[in-house]
């Protein structure tokens, strides 16, 4: 860890001149303001369903109030530079997705997910702490990327040796917890594209051969590619979680495109993309059958069958209308199977309205938007493509799955990031505004009022 | 690198881009049509919310609301179910309404933009209007005396005020607990399937639904035409008329249960109920002339809103001299609502007035606000005053020394009419017993009620012309309740 310090401070370019404002102080009142809209949220909930405060709103706020002063202490002192809006991102999200599931508790009350999600939550603000103390800089990553990759493939392929949870081999059982070992294994292969690609953007971007306007890469560097390719399209037969390996492709043709600017990357990837897509399409009756979920949503219902859970989220969307419900006022339950994790935006949807989710999607694109402001700022390439991909992950997946629930493209089973139930996703997301904030904050101690080559 | 961070911010912000105007497409442009979509349970669900109105009879609320805290939440009860269910009908989950559950849906459960007070505001905050009530114009001691005359026999009972058209009283017997259909468990399945199945049509509303031969209570709607178009303008001439009568174009013979009909003035053969010489006159007065008349009267109306729809009772109008000599005396294809011979009833009690009947005198909002109130009705002159002052008379005689005798009332003027219809195939049917009839007290200024009843499994021989014989003491029983009510306006 020194020695990792003194090696990149030696390779740092001179004090920079101007320094930027540290802003822990507007990081602190948006955190205030972050925490009293959660407890606001819950408050609401137990008034519109009972008509009066809810027991624990006291604990809740208070619980919610030391994670996030918590966190942010850590900020102050190891990453003083830091964005300061990633910070009451995550914890606006975190405290929102809190509340949304409590608010769905009360329709199940013999599952209880909030305060498990709680623990998770303080599971999760733990590891963000302690990547923030114990990570002095993000190029430390870069000198395991292997050792990433390989945990990350072990993790991917612990499931398959646990039995199938509603169709997908994406769970492991431990007790009374359930894992699931991809959350954590999207970090890590963030990692290893950072690494890889900033180690060998250069034979990737100038060797190969032309054809017509494309420059197709050669047959050499073309293996790792195929690799991940096959990876994904593994995890896809063998876990049948289409949502993930989607992601990991997506992943990959951003950070290869960012790493090289070769339009021909994007083009093979497509390519291969579609042709996976549409091969595992036909050929797997669970992925098939989301496909035709989103092509006709209200099938079933013509078949008398009664609305899909498509069908119901659909509608939960649209009972929202501009103004939304109200919480605690709508019908997302109806959704039944996955409403607080998969199709807790729904409810999101049918109680704040139009206005409330796109000021939840605008909270989201803020998030990227300062992944992306960081890689702009860094000059290592590889800090530059592990935030721009970190920043892609949260994109790729809020719109995966928001596209999915509200019909836009075909539902594939994924976590919105922060909101919805679950440990593993939750504690992820966290990592992710950890490591964003760590980039950031070498982005902006760093910054000499030059723009960055 | 910086240039291709650029394109990939360029997409994220794409990405975005696609969401919010999907979900602004989703959420206020397709809204209202998901809303609307059959098999999404919002509306439903929202509907059974919040306690339903209630339906409010002499002042007490007959129904009211039970929270059962699941998904439906509220679910409807009836404090006198079985007696005011030809009135309430039901209001199931499973099963939808009838009747005024029905009618008066939007004002119960809370959607009529009436019950705000600014219906814009609530659209905005989504704010729901508790259920208005529904106050009838029923008389609860009325409707008690038709419900427990009629006891345990097939029937009907129709009762109103003739110078309203009020409904007073409206019973059919069997009937059933509509509590029995609300929500939606296994047991109201149950219920709807033993009520369907069982053979005495408990949920048939006979007193409005269903049409009966109305037999000799018809001979009113016949002398009435007979009397204004002038066939007829001595109560006490001879008619003319044979006994036995062939009905004209063919070889049947019209007989009487009753004796001396043969050339007997209108006022014996009204009093004893001769079927020659109704039948003769119905011929006299001629097709266009007796469908004028009845149609008057509201025969052939299928528009009648009392609120909830009333079955049209028929005169067939393309009948020939034989058809319509049978249809005169309230066979062949004549068929009457006990409401409609009501009504009739009424026309000759109020001087040839009809007016149209109807069975809510307001609906409010929760707090008592009148919402809509019935308001004065517009009165149709269906005959002459004249003529309804000699029919009037003519009823007065049935009770007094005639066929309706077990309907007199001590210190009151009451007018009648028995009526005994056969029906079925070689008249092998149940007759029904009939008797209409209104009475007037003798401080009254005006007649205070006129009724119908019939009975469909009279244990009277067949051929028995008195109605008088089971129907009229219930008619009775219900117009002595109605003037032992003070007055109520």
């Amino acid at each position: 860890m020194t020695e990792a310090g003194t090696a990149v401070s030696t390779a740092q370019p001179p004090a920079p001149a101007v320094r930027l404002a540290r802003r822990r102080g507007v990081e602190l009142s948006l955190i205030v303001l972050a925490v009293l809209l959660s407890v606001y949220g819950y408050c609401a909930v137990g008034l519109a369903k009972h008509g009066t405060l809810p027991p624990g709103a006291a604990v809740y706020g208070a619980g919610l109030a030391v994670l996030a002063l918590l966190a942010h202490g850590a900020v102050r002192l190891r990453a003083p530079y830091a964005d300061p809006l990633l910070l009451p991102i995550g914890v606006l999200l975190n405290g929102l997705g809190l509340v949304l599931i409590y608010r769905l508790d009360l329709e199940t009350p013999g599952e209880r997910a909030a305060p498990i999600q709680l623990v998770w939550s303080t599971l999760g603000v733990a590891l963000f702490i302690l990547v923030v103390l114990v990570l002095r800089d993000h190029r430390w990553l870069q000198r395991y990327a292997y050792v990433c990759v390989v945990a990350a493939l072990a993790l991917l392929t612990l499931p398959i040796a646990f039995p199938a949870v509603n169709g997908a081999r994406i769970w492991i059982r431990v007790g009374g917890f359930s894992i699931q070992p991809g959350e954590f294994a999207k970090v890590l292969l963030a990692v290893f594209f950072a690494a890889y690609l900033a180690a060998n953007r250069s034979a990737l971007a100038f060797t190969g051969r032309r054809l017509g306007p494309l420059q197709l890469p050669t047959g050499r560097v073309l293996g790792p590619v195929v690799a991940i390719w096959l990876l994904s399209v593994g995890v896809l037969v063998l876990e049948r979680d289409l949502g993930t390996s989607l992601l990991f492709f997506g992943l990959f043709v951003v950070l290869l495109y960012v790493a090289t600017g070769r339009i021909g990357w994007i083009a093979v990837g497509l390519l291969l993309a579609s042709a996976g897509a549409v091969a595992v399409g036909w050929l797997e009756p669970h992925v098939h059958s989301r496909v035709q979920d989103w092509l006709d949503p209200f099938a079933s219902i013509r078949a008398g069958q009664g609305p899909g859970q498509v069908a119901q989220s659909l509608f939960s969307f649209a009972a929202g209308g501009v103004l939304g419900t109200g919480l605690g006022l709508g019908h997302s339950i109806l959704i039944g199977f996955a409403a607080k994790s998969d199709f807790v935006l729904a409810t999101a949807g049918e109680e704040l309205g139009l206005a409330g989710l796109s000021a939840v999607f605008l909270l989201y694109g803020l998030l990227v938007e300062r992944g992306y402001r960081a890689g702009l700022a860094l000059r290592d390439p590889f800090g530059r493509l592990l935030a721009v991909g970190l920043a892609s992950i949260v994109a790729l997946q809020v719109f995966v799955i928001a596209g999915g629930v509200t019909g836009l493209i075909p539902l594939t089973g994924m976590a919105m990031p922060f909101l919805a139930q679950g440990g593993s996703s939750v504690v992820t997301n966290w990592a992710i505004v950890a490591l964003l904030i760590r980039v950031s904050d070498v982005a902006r101690r760093q910054y000499d009022g030059t723009v960055a080559p | 690198m910086t240039r291709y961070i650029r394109h990939a911010t360029a997409f994220g912000v794409v990405l975005l881009t696609a969401l919010l105007v999907h979900t602004a497409w989703l959420q206020v442009l397709q809204g209202p049509s998901y809303g609307g979509n059959p098999a999404n349970r919002r509306p439903t669900i929202a509907r059974y919310e919040q306690p339903r109105g209630r339906i409010l009879v002499g002042g007490r609320a007959v129904t009211g609301s039970r929270d059962t805290g699941e998904q439906l939440r509220y679910e409807r009860t009836y404090t006198q179910g079985p007696l005011y269910a030809p009135v309430t009908g039901f209001a199931s989950q499973r099963y939808g309404t009838t009747l005024l559950e029905h009618a008066e849906d939007r004002v119960l459960s809370g959607t009529d933009p009436m019950l705000s007070a600014f219906p814009l505001w609530n659209d905005f905050t989504r704010a729901q209007n508790p259920g208005g009530d529904v106050v009838t114009t029923l008389d609860p001691a009325a409707q008690r005396a038709a419900y427990t005359g009629l006891g345990a026999r097939r029937g009907a009972v129709a009762a109103i005020e003739p110078t309203t058209g009020r409904i007073l009283a409206l019973v059919s017997a069997p009937s059933y607990d509509p509590a029995e259909l609300s929500g939606n468990g296994p047991a109201v399945t149950r219920a709807w399937n033993r009520l369907n199945s069982d053979p005495a049509q408990p949920m048939l509303n006979r007193a409005v639904r269903q049409t009966y031969p109305p037999g000799s209570t018809f001979k009113v709607v016949t002398a009435a035409a007979a009397l204004d178009s002038g066939v007829v303008t001595d109560l006490d001439e001879p008619t003319d008329s044979p006994d036995p009568y062939t009905l004209p174009g063919t070889t049947t013979r019209l007989a009487n249960e009753a004796e001396d009909c043969e050339d007997a003035p209108l006022r014996y053969a009204f009093e004893f109920s001769c079927n020659t010489v109704f039948a003769k006159l119905g011929v006299d007065v001629g097709v266009a002339g007796m469908r004028a008349a009845a149609q008057d009267f509201g025969f052939n109306d299928r528009g009648l809103r009392i609120p909830f729809s009333v079955a049209p009772s028929s005169f067939d109008t393309t009948v020939d001299r034989g058809q319509l000599a049978l249809s005169s005396i309230g066979q062949y294809n004549t068929r009457a609502t006990p409401l409609q011979m009501a009504m009739v009833a009424a026309a000759v009690a109020d001087g040839g007035q009809v007016r149209t009947p109807y069975l809510v005198e307001r609906t409010t909002r929760s707090g008592g606000d009148p919402v809509a109130t019935a308001g004065s009705r517009s009165a149709r002159q269906v005959m002459h005053p004249s003529t309804a002052e000699r029919l009037q008379e003519l009823m007065t005689d049935v009770v007094t020394e005639g066929t309706g005798r077990s309907a007199a009332i001590r210190g009151a003027t009451v007018g009648g009419k028995t009526g005994t219809a056969q029906h079925g195939v070689g008249n092998t049917g149940m007759p029904y017993a009939w008797f209409v009839s209104w009475a007037q007290g003798r401080g009254d200024t005006a007649p205070r009620v006129a009724v119908a009843v019939v009975v469909e499994d009279a244990s009277a021989r067949r051929g028995d012309i008195s109605g008088g014989g089971t129907a009229a003491p219930i008619a009775k029983s219900v117009m002595e309740a109605v003037l032992h009510t003070p007055p109520a306006r």
